[in-house]
């Protein structure tokens, strides 16, 4: 049973190129749902509303365009950071690479293992998340990635964990193309940080579904692989219980297509989450795509999209973001903001902020910028005798700032701006 | 130490200076005063090399050296310094870390060491405590959210860290009240050790009350028009601009 990579033929459809995985009986009906769904809504095509400004061809291709392989200068993310390592390779889990499934306030499984139990937790949560997040918008490659995903990790949080999880995607095969589907449950008062880093295959999909319980925090910080041919659409389906925290951030440089949807939902009040993105992009292959769909459907709730990019050489920069407040959801603060940097003429970012309020008693501000380096604060740098390109630097850093604050620990988000600052002189 | 020779530069082709002429020896102070438009904050953008300020004719030369054949940043490293009219804010820049790297940058532009992370904190202490910005204003982004006088302190600051041969002083009066600006000419006179220039260019005569030029230029419409002593900014306080206008015409 693989469905990591596809069928020799070349199929008609992306749903036939994969191999549906055999697994219990609950396991199977979930799957089953999901690829009748996906079978009902088609591939996505540039006609859908959210796919206007991303060609979604290179990722329903097939098969899929290879990608070379990158070889990396610079040690793998989170090396330094006490964690649980988890190593996929191609989207299948590398067991000889990994720590042991051992957490301290978590229960790790294997997707494999979880879905061929006939009894299992992971029953109430797999794939219905992702069910949720189809309304109103239809998010078809999430759908295929519940169907088809054989690999991934179930994991249980009942308590606060002291270390991270981190897990390392592997990009080894140049015509390699996963479906990786992780499962998170986050039970009252636990506490939680997810890393992950990689670009994973030459053609990525990844789903991530979190349920926070009440009072329960979530943290994730992810980074996607400098490997410039990559193709790679993650969705992030999150459910907030009350006064629960998520907060994710996602560092993406390089590769040729990103899309990355995230859809959260408040259903507990007092909640806050925040989604954030620093995007650094070179070259006319590059085109990265953030779109975010946050529901209020709770009573004094906080929500945070924090989005930045940085383009040049021809580079593309896409950014949706929904802020859909229900009528019951009073007193929600939300606040979403989107810019772009656009370091030479030839590059692109493309903004389409919403919101959508039927609440009296809302507080929700957005703010799209696009705009060049500021030529007068350059003068004053290099007036002081900081050379050009170290003062461009300098500004490209801080402008990128707003959305690394983001991440609440100081050493990761010293890290990521490490890792910015070098992408600069080499990408 | 700084020499200018008939200097004409143009702003989008439209002539400001219109051929300037300044000798500043090592451990003077020259002021500049003049009426508004007269060309006196182009002077210090073509002297520091801004992007849009051409010139079409003349020289400018510190210690000997082609100021206008360098980069602003190699301007920098030879002993210039601009302290602006309106310093600029730098969101996302630390104020501490935009110090450090002005001040290594331009050490090692020149093949010196650069100062150690401990050294340097030492050193911008100190140097701040005499200009009165507390360690809060440090590390706040660059002129974020300070005041018309924090930020000329910071300008002060940054000239004492930097350590220049050459200080440019544009408007640094402008927006400050009394008190805040003896605050900044104090910090500019402690700067005075006999070598150091300093080109004051100033609309009032009341900052050259606290720092003491040596020769007061008038300006007028792109060039030098009068040279005198301190008496001569005295005449302007009294009688304006008008009558000196007059007397060259």
């Amino acid at each position: 049973m693989n469905s990591l990579i596809g069928k020799n033929e070349i199929s008609d459809t992306l749903a036939d190129f994969f191999i549906q995985p055999n697994g219990a009986t609950w396991a199977n009906n979930i799957r089953s749902e999901a690829l009748v769904a996906f079978n009902d809504f088609g591939v996505p095509t540039k006609r859908d509303e959210y796919w206007k400004y991303t060609n979604p061809q290179k990722l329903t291709m097939i098969p899929t365009e290879p990608a070379a392989l990158f070889s990396n200068d610079e040690p793998p993310m989170f090396e330094s950071i006490d964690r649980v390592k988890i190593v996929f390779v191609d989207g299948i889990l590398d067991l000889s690479q990994s720590d042991d499934l051992i957490l301290e306030g978590a229960t790790i499984e294997t997707l494999v293992d979880a879905t061929s139990k006939d009894i299992h937790w992971a029953k109430d949560l797999f794939g219905s998340l992702e069910k949720n997040g189809q309304k109103p918008v239809k998010r078809p490659l999430a759908a295929l990635n519940t169907a088809m995903a054989a690999e991934g990790l179930v994991i249980r949080i009942t308590d606060k964990c002291k270390k991270p999880l981190a897990i390392r995607y592997i990009h080894n095969s140049e015509t390699s193309d996963a479906l990786v589907h992780n499962i998170i449950k986050i039970e009252s008062n636990a506490q939680f940080t997810l890393l992950e880093s990689g670009a994973g295959a030459a053609r990525f999909n990844s789903v991530l579904e979190v349920d926070v319980a009440d009072n329960a925090d979530f943290h994730h910080v992810r980074t996607q692989g400098r490997d410039h041919e990559r193709k790679t659409v993650t969705h992030i389906f999150g459910r907030l219980g009350k006064e629960s925290i998520f907060k994710s951030f996602t560092m993406t440089v390089n590769g040729t297509l990103t899309r990355n949807d995230a859809v959260l939902e408040f259903t507990g009040d007092n909640a806050r989450a925040t989604v954030a993105g620093a995007t650094a992009g070179d070259g006319e292959s590059f085109h990265h795509d953030d779109t975010v769909f946050i529901t209020h459907d709770a009573v004094n709730c906080e929500s945070r999209q924090v989005f930045k990019k940085v383009l040049r050489n021809g580079a593309t920069g896409v950014f949706q973001g929904k802020i859909l407040v229900k009528a019951d959801a009073q007193k929600t603060d939300g606040y979403q903001i989107s810019q772009g940097l656009l370091l030479d003429d030839n590059s692109n970012f493309l903004a389409k902020p919403e919101l959508e309020i039927y609440a009296d008693d809302v507080a929700c501000s957005h703010g799209s910028t696009v705009g060049a380096i500021d030529e007068d604060a350059i003068f004053y740098l290099v007036s002081r005798g900081v050379p050009r390109k170290q003062a461009q630097d300098m500004l490209v850093l801080a402008f990128l700032a707003e959305a690394i604050d983001e991440i609440d620990s100081n050493d990761l988000a010293d890290d990521i701006n490490d890792r910015l600052a070098a992408w600069m002189n080499r990408r | 130490m700084l020499k200018i020779e008939n200097l004409q530069a143009s702003v989008d082709d439209k002539s400001i200076l219109k051929g300037l002429n300044l000798n500043v020896k090592s451990g003077e102070v020259h002021a500049i005063m003049g009426p508004n438009g007269s060309g006196k904050s182009t002077t210090s953008y073509v002297l520091a090399g801004k992007d849009g300020y051409n010139v079409t004719a003349g020289s400018a030369e510190l210690n000997g050296e082609n100021l206008l054949d360098m980069d602003p940043e190699e301007r920098a490293a030879a002993g210039l310094f601009l302290a602006f009219q309106y310093p600029v804010e730098i969101p996302g820049v630390g104020n501490m870390t935009f110090l450090r790297t002005a001040v290594n940058a331009q050490r090692k532009a020149r093949g010196e060491k650069e100062l150690t992370a401990g050294k340097f904190l030492k050193i911008v202490r100190e140097k701040a405590k005499s200009l009165k910005i507390d360690a809060e204003m440090l590390k706040r982004p660059v002129n974020v959210g300070f005041s018309g006088g924090e930020k000329k302190r910071n300008e002060i600051l940054q000239m004492a860290m930097l350590e220049p041969k050459m200080c440019v002083l544009d408007e640094t009066d402008s927006g400050l009240d009394v008190d805040a600006m003896k605050l900044v000419a104090e910090g500019v006179n402690a700067l005075r050790d006999g070598k150091r220039s300093f080109l004051v260019i100033t609309h009032y005569q009341r900052l050259l009350d606290h720092i003491k030029p040596d020769v007061v230029h008038i300006m007028a419409n792109g060039k030098i028009i009068k040279t005198g002593g301190p008496e001569l900014a005295l005449e302007v306080e009294q009688n304006g601009y008008a009558d000196i206008l007059a007397e060259v015409a």
